[in-house]
């Protein structure tokens, strides 16, 4: 007995240490937390160790170390995930050609665009960036978490399942841009082409596929070319890349979810996907998710038919349905697009908040991490002043793994210094106006973008 | 087949045919009036019974009702009295407001911007188009009208783009089957898009630049000088041509002046009858006109509004409103708050300059109106000021609040009931009169809708 009791004590006082073993952790206390995977919890405490969510519950203890953050009267969701980007890209077509399966956007990430910040000011937390819609076949896309301020390579998901960028119609058409004369127009100019175009590409993964195949199987001497372009094609015949396809009309999906059946494989997303409503039975049924606007509409021919509607009749069809922005400006209230289905249609709450969190999660394979708040999930988590479907609510705090990387209440902070900075600054001679004495350079210096080109600039923000 | 057979058959055609005309134009009857595609409503007498009626002038009453009548607003009031006679509508639940008002927007002149130019007539071309009327080229039957309208906004004003001297725009509600049937005021602002300074170069010219080659901040501001003092001399010339219009017409031994549409159309905004909208965002140039208002005592409205905020002190000196349209922009410097034109709204409010908020759209995304006014309530407006901003304002602005922007006994019928705060995303519109009319809350996006949502259905067997 009296052994026990020894042996008892000093587990008591190794237990003691309680500071080193809670540094780290983050106690947000009573909020209304909406899990997105089990309903909304009122007065509910989150506890975040290690960058993942420990416990949910009421009246959780905080540790000496535990930096605890009241959230009485405040909501909590998942960090919100965008599945459509080109956001912190320094590029985001290759044009010169129909199939660019070879490039990739992790080789143009830019960490420095201000785009990030406001993004997760906005509630963002992660999001699937994309090329453009300039090929039918376009390059390898790379799903990030939204970590301001630390090196590009923290950026990237580890482990998330590679994606792809495909596209149909009017923009890969290059419907809009006039021909100079003596130019030659690029193949395909018709969305006939553009099916041929695809169907092309894969025929040459089969073949080169069986040529590595049977290299492997040591019925052939000496090992093919390797083919960057072909490689990630034959990854989607495996079911190893996930393709998301840029596309507005219902035909053109629909012979592409078609395609894909012919060569054995599932379609990851639709994109845009404007008209998905009209062939929501047959997306069903191929199983491919639909990665769409709120409510665009009108701005080009394909978008003429689009409706509000859509991610209902989706949703209710059983299509896995996720709202994106395909815009730096929009990103930042994907909020009140999820807000939007409730209205058109009446779509349950949270099944609407499912849309911009898990949803899109699961459509970037990556819902076993992050999407909704429940133990063991990364930390990815929003503080919001109300509830994040009314528009006078805005978010306070934005956590990714636990990290605070927007903090509404120091970013204010911080904004005497930088208008401080900025007065030092005005007051220098090269920067003030000629009118007040100021020798300001006589040609102000370009800044140049080369890296934009044309194609660049008929692609993101609602196109 | 014999001819016997072929007159017994062409005989029952005919009939066929006049009796589904006939049956035809019985059902078109009894239905509203009005294309198909831009359904008008139906006039009458109404009463909205037991609501919350948000009046926006006169605070909120609880549980009261609204009666329209003629297409006017002839009672407002707490109770649940209604006269006789009147179709009585079951307001429970329900709240009532004003029909919102995007005062700048170029509503049904484009349909579909990109890849449909056939569809587009905001811009002229030529660089003085005082004399366009966007009244003329407003299509009453866009599918804009309907899907705008059933958000619960029931009158814009479109206007022309482009160019120095853009146009006129004209204040329309959402409804009718002709522009006269759409028009408040069909010629109700002169859209100038005054010089601005223009530095070019890069990415850094945004709104103040143009692109182009990168010049000389100084030589950028003679060119402005240089513009405007041409923009002073046109308005002189209207002036002068009116004068002499007027001589000619009191003593026709005068020589008669020459036609001139553009100088003639100048005349009522600079003799300061009616308002010039001035697009703007940049500070230096919102100064600069308020200056040039200022100097050729002409009544001034800033359209756009970005850094508006900074020049309060002259805009309230010469009662320059603005209509703030960058909710949904993004700021322009790096270094700028994130919320920096979320907030500018606010500021606005809190300087004492008049405002209104607006969605600047072409057309599609007017709808969006509420929404942004509710986000600008996140951001420092209050939201009383918020549902001001979309209803009040931009009717004082616009020189209509005696007809229109608030519910009172008087105005025209312009009125939304809705089952919650209309500002608010998840709230949906249940009644909607404009001019007194019931508007059927069906829109292009409703048919199509309609049309798909039960496809896929399985059949019961």
């Amino acid at each position: 007995m009296n052994r026990l009791i020894i042996f008892v004590l000093i587990a008591a006082i190794m237990a003691v240490p309680v500071s080193a073993q809670s540094r780290g952790e983050v106690l947000i206390k009573n909020a209304t937390v909406m899990t997105a995977s089990n309903g909304t919890l009122n007065g509910t405490d989150v506890l975040i160790r290690n960058g993942k969510v420990a416990r949910i519950g009421k009246n959780i203890a905080a540790g000496t170390g535990t930096k605890v953050i009241d959230a009485t009267g405040k909501y909590l969701t998942p960090g919100i995930i965008d599945a459509h980007s080109h956001a912190m890209m320094s590029a985001i077509n290759e044009g010169s050609l129909s199939v660019t399966s070879m490039t990739r956007i992790r080789d143009v990430l830019n960490p420095e665009d201000i785009a990030i910040y406001r993004a997760l000011a906005g509630g963002v937390t992660a999001a699937l960036l994309l090329h453009g819609s300039a090929n039918p076949i376009g390059g390898q896309s790379t799903t990030v978490k939204l970590k301001w301020g630390r090196p590009v390579e923290d950026f990237p998901v580890a482990g998330a399942p590679p994606g792809i960028k495909f596209a149909l119609g009017e923009n890969v058409k290059r419907a809009s841009s006039f021909i100079q004369p003596g130019q030659t127009p690029r193949y395909p100019r018709t969305r006939m082409g553009t099916m041929e175009t695809i169907r092309d590409a894969f025929r040459r993964a089969q073949d080169y596929k069986r040529e590595w195949d049977e290299f492997k199987a040591k019925k052939t001497k000496a090992p093919p070319r390797v083919d960057e372009q072909l490689m990630p094609l034959v990854e989607i015949l495996e079911g190893k890349r996930l393709v998301h396809c840029h596309g507005y009309r219902s035909d053109e999906h629909l012979n592409m979810l078609k395609l894909a059946e012919e060569f054995g494989f599932r379609i990851g997303t639709l994109q845009h996907a404007l008209e998905a409503y009209k062939i929501a039975p047959e997306i069903a049924k191929h199983g491919a998710g639909a990665s769409i606007f709120a409510d665009s509409w009108s701005y080009k021919l394909e978008a003429y038919d689009a409706i509000p509607y859509n991610a209902y009749v989706l949703w209710k069809n059983g299509v896995l349905v996720s709202i994106n922005s395909d815009s730096n400006e929009r990103i930042r209230r994907l909020n009140l697009d999820a807000a939007k289905v409730m209205k058109y249609g009446g779509v349950p709450e949270q099944d609407a908040l499912q849309m911009i969190t898990l949803n899109p999660a699961k459509q970037l394979g990556i819902d076993k991490r992050t999407g909704s708040i429940e133990q063991g999930k990364d930390a990815d988590i929003v503080v919001w002043t109300g509830h994040p479907f009314s528009p006078y609510s805005r978010p306070e705090l934005t956590m990714v793994e636990g990290e605070v990387f927007f903090d509404r209440a120091a970013d204010i902070e911080k904004r005497s210094l930088l208008a401080k900075e900025r007065q030092d600054l005005e007051k220098l001679d090269v920067n003030r106006a000629p009118s007040a004495g100021g020798t300001s350079p006589r040609i102000p210096a370009d800044r140049i973008r080369g890296d934009l080109d044309d194609a660049d600039r008929v692609d993101g923000d609602n196109r | 087949m014999s001819l016997k057979s072929r007159i017994r058959r062409s005989s029952f055609l005919s009939f066929f045919f006049s009796v589904s005309l006939c049956l035809c134009g019985a059902s078109a009857a009894a239905q509203s009036d009005g294309s198909q595609q831009n359904k008008t409503g139906r006039a009458g007498s109404f009463a909205i019974v037991g609501a919350r009626i948000v009046t926006v002038s006169g605070g909120v009453i609880e549980n009261g009702t609204v009666v329209i009548q003629n297409g006017k607003i002839t009672a407002v009031g707490p109770g649940t009295t209604v006269p006789a006679g009147v179709e009585r509508i079951e307001g429970r639940g329900l709240s009532v407001f004003p029909g919102m008002i995007d005062a700048a927007t170029g509503l049904g002149l484009a349909e579909i911007g990109q890849g449909a130019n056939a569809t587009v007539d905001i811009a002229e071309v030529g660089s003085n188009n005082a004399h366009a009327k966007a009244i003329t080229a407003i299509n009453p039957h866009t599918s804009h009208v309907n899907v705008t309208r059933v958000n619960g906004i029931t009158t814009v004003m479109s206007a022309p783009a482009g160019g120095l001297i853009a146009g006129q725009g004209a204040v329309v509600n959402l409804n009718g089957s002709t522009q006269a049937e759409m028009a408040v005021e069909g010629t109700a602002a002169l859209v100038i898009n005054f010089p601005r300074i223009a530095a070019g170069g890069g990415g850094f010219g945004g709104f103040g630049g143009g692109g182009g080659q990168p010049v000389d901040f100084a030589e950028a501001i003679r060119r402005r000088d240089t513009q405007v003092d041409e923009l002073k001399k046109t308005f002189t010339k209207a002036l002068n041509h009116a004068r002499a219009m007027e001589a000619y017409a009191k003593d026709k031994s005068l020589p008669a002046p020459s036609t001139d549409l553009a100088l003639e159309a100048l005349v009522p905004y600079v003799r300061g009858e009616k308002p010039i909208v001035f697009t703007a965002e940049r500070e230096r140039d919102i100064r600069a006109i308020a200056r040039f208002v200022g100097e050729m005592k002409v009544k001034g409205i800033i359209v756009g509004g970005q850094e508006a905020w900074r020049a309060a002190d002259v805009l309230k000196q010469n009662n320059i409103p603005v209509i703030y349209t960058n909710i949904y922009s993004l700021p322009v410097r790096e270094d700028d708050p994130y919320d920096y034109l979320f907030e500018a709204p606010s500021k606005l409010q809190q300087a004492g300059v008049r405002f209104a908020i607006s969605t600047g759209d072409q057309g599609a995304e007017a709808r969006d109106l509420p929404y942004q006014a509710g986000l600008a309530g996140a951001y420092g407006l209050s939201r009383d000021e918020a549902l001001k901003s979309v209803t009040l304002y931009p009717a004082q602005i616009l020189g209509v609040a005696d007809r229109m922007g608030s519910i009172e006994v008087g105005k025209m019928a312009n009125v939304v009931v809705a089952d919650g705060d209309i500002l608010d995303p998840r709230t949906n519109i249940r009644y909607m009169f404009i001019n007194g009319r019931l508007i059927p809350l069906t829109s292009r996006h409703t048919e199509l809708f309609d049309s798909f949502k039960e496809r896929g259905v399985p059949e019961r067997p």
